[in-house]
């Protein structure tokens, strides 16, 4: 088990260490120079030299990305171009918007998925599980963008329950702040609880038809408790894996409902500093979101070890 | 104590009704082993998983079934009425305990779950329960085991925990599906013989399911030998080993090995197939295989007849009698 947990950090520090190389050498090929956006249009040679000096433009990629590498060693994740914010900092203050998204986003849809997959597979090719089924197709080919909006005509002008747009911190009182939030998750939730049932759905139909669960009938406990007791669990292993692609996917790639909600996320971040060819924040991004991805994918290797207890005994591997 | 009556299981298919089991009826007295052999697709498995509605959807039942349990209908088209006696008055062992334990639940969870929501224990209790019932049935460690998940246990130890799991409410009939044809040869004397030893401690009633009639022949009390899904021979045990009546039993006896014979000696196995069970041929459904059938058999069906002291069989040239011709 030990070995196990180990190789798997081994693996995910040379990931993180290859998508950070990746990156670094990707933005210096860029053709754009920031110092001459910086410098203004009215710039000299020598002044654009100087400021391309004073942010170490001028050096060789590979001594810009040590540079980079050993600043980060000690916590320094360089400083914004633009407004000479510390990168940590700016993305510290965006973490807090994008893991509240990402939870509630989540949450909603697997509030809406494991029933929903659950009573599917339970009464398969039913009117409901087809009514669902087709539901569900018609969802997920929304874009989210859309539906975001439709769900502020509904909810922000015309029922006037939450607000249309913006983000109000902890600090303003846990209701006010998840006003904020329930639109532009449910945004989120209502495209992405579709794989999770139709696969938690078609992996339980499959439990479902196992030896154990004739038995569980045999011992005459109520339906209801042998799907939950006995299909859910062994059923759920593509649901978590797709919940972790989802979770990965959130951390930079919500922008466009961080964009529309104007909530101060990650994605936003990112994608500002992209037009502002800030790349230092750029690159702490992505090594940010590729931290997370990672860090996920080892959360969900390891709800598979408790969820099979087979894998615990099967030593490392996989 | 159980009565089946005229128990017909059809499976509706794109190709047509599959009579699986099509018009059985026995009756079972409290106590005593009836032993079900046949070979396979004889419907002998979907007969059983019938009486405690363990079936796909596209199984039905015929109008005229009914089945008798200590003395009231049992609806077995009804799930509530089915939840009253699985696993409380009649449990059943699987045939493959590979997947017949949930592998992500401890060997304890699966026991104590029926303890505690048939019986109302708390956790404390179910546990000690589970832990008296796996050293009956002979597992050593019984406290150390009950943490155990199922692939942590050999064959014969987890067939052992499904024999648990089914006695743990005390069960009045206990149902075993080829409880042996899974295991190691070494092993499967010692489960039946820990399923005869329960049976007569509990005096429960058991239906044992078998391809193989050494298995049933020193453990049942009655034999029933079906074929394409009806019962074809019926007997108390010594009488039927006696006197084979029906050729299909005697068929199947022949094709069990023998120590004593001398090497090299071919199979004497049973030619052909069991028939199509969605167009069963007319008659008698073993005529085509019969090394005995004559015109008679494949115009009109033997009914199943005694024969002396509970003997019944249906044949119309019965083994014993001369032939028509």
């Amino acid at each position: 088990m030990a070995k196990f947990v180990t190789l798997k950090l081994l693996r995910l520090i040379g990931v993180v260490f290859a998508v950070s190389a990746l990156t670094f050498v990707m933005v210096a090929m860029l053709p754009a120079d920031i110092a001459y956006d910086i410098a203004g249009q009215d710039a000299t040679p020598a002044q654009i030299e100087a400021i391309r000096a004073e942010l170490g433009l001028d050096q060789n990629v590979l001594v810009r990305y040590g540079h980079w590498l050993m600043s980060l060693a000690q916590g320094d994740m360089g400083r914004s171009f633009r407004s000479d914010e510390p990168v940590l900092d700016a993305i510290w203050s965006r973490l807090p918007v994008t893991i509240e998204l990402l939870v509630l986003s989540q949450v909603f849809a697997l509030l809406l998925a494991i029933p929903a997959g659950v009573y599917c597979a339970y009464r398969a090719g039913s009117r409901f599980d087809r009514v669902l089924g087709s539901t569900g197709f018609g969802m997920i080919s929304v874009p989210t963008f859309v539906l975001a909006i439709v769900l502020i005509y509904l909810f922000a002008l015309r029922l006037e329950w939450l607000p249309a747009t913006g983000y109000e911190p902890f600090s303003e009182g846990v209701w006010a702040n998840l006003r904020t939030f329930v639109l532009p998750s449910l945004s989120i939730a209502l495209v992405e609880w579709v794989p999770l049932m139709r696969t938690l759905r078609s992996d339980m139909i499959a439990t479902l038809k196992e030896d154990f669960i004739s038995m569980a009938k045999a011992k005459g406990l109520p339906a209801w408790r042998i799907l939950t007791r006995h299909a859910l669990r062994p059923s759920s292993f593509t649901l978590i894996t797709i919940l972790g692609l989802q979770i990965g996917g959130l951390i930079g790639g919500a922008l466009i409902i961080e964009t529309i909600f104007a909530l101060p996320g990650i994605g936003r971040l990112l994608i500002n500093a992209i037009y502002a060819r800030d790349y230092m924040i750029v690159q702490g991004c992505i090594l940010f979101i590729a931290v997370g991805y990672v860090v996920i994918n080892f959360v969900v290797d390891m709800l598979y070890v408790a969820l099979d207890p087979r894998i615990r005994t099967a030593g490392a591997g996989g | 104590m159980l009565t089946v009556s005229n128990l017909r299981t059809h499976f509706h298919t794109g190709r047509g009704i599959v009579r699986a089991v099509d018009g059985v009826s026995f009756n079972l007295a409290r106590g005593r082993t009836l032993g079900i052999v046949g070979e396979s697709g004889s419907g002998k498995t979907v007969l059983v998983r019938s009486l405690l509605g363990l079936l796909p959807s596209t199984a039905k039942f015929g109008g005229e079934t009914e089945i008798g349990f200590e003395g009231r209908p049992l609806d077995i088209r009804s799930e509530t009425a089915l939840n009253q006696v699985r696993g409380r008055a009649i449990a059943m062992v699987f045939q493959d305990p590979m997947t017949s334990l949930n592998p992500v639940m401890t060997v304890g969870a699966q026991i104590t779950e029926s303890l505690r929501y048939h019986l109302g224990l708390t956790g404390g209790e179910a546990r000690e329960r589970a832990v008296a019932l796996i050293d009956s049935v002979g597992i050593p460690m019984a406290r150390q085991r009950i943490d155990q998940h199922p692939h942590q246990l050999s064959g014969g130890l987890r067939q052992r925990v499904a024999i648990a799991i089914a006695l743990a409410c005390e069960p009045k009939l206990l149902i075993a599906d080829e409880p042996t044809t899974a295991l190691d040869v070494t092993i499967q004397a010692e489960i039946l013989d820990l399923l005869a030893r329960q049976q007569a401690e509990r005096d429960m009633a058991m239906i044992l399911i078998t391809h193989d009639l050494g298995v049933v022949a020193g453990r049942a009390d009655d034999i029933a030998v079906m074929y394409a899904g009806r019962i074809v021979e019926r007997a108390p045990t010594a009488r039927l080993f006696a006197n084979m009546r029906m050729p299909y039993t005697q068929a199947l006896m022949n094709a069990i090995p023998r120590l004593e014979a001398p090497p090299n000696t071919p199979l004497r196995t049973i030619g052909g197939r069991p028939p199509d069970l969605v167009n069963p041929p007319p008659g008698c459904r073993f005529a085509p295989r019969c090394p005995r059938a004559e015109s008679r058999c494949t115009d009109h069906e033997p009914p199943l007849e005694g024969g002396e002291s509970g003997h019944r069989f249906a044949c119309w040239y019965p083994v014993g009698e001369p032939g028509a011709a």
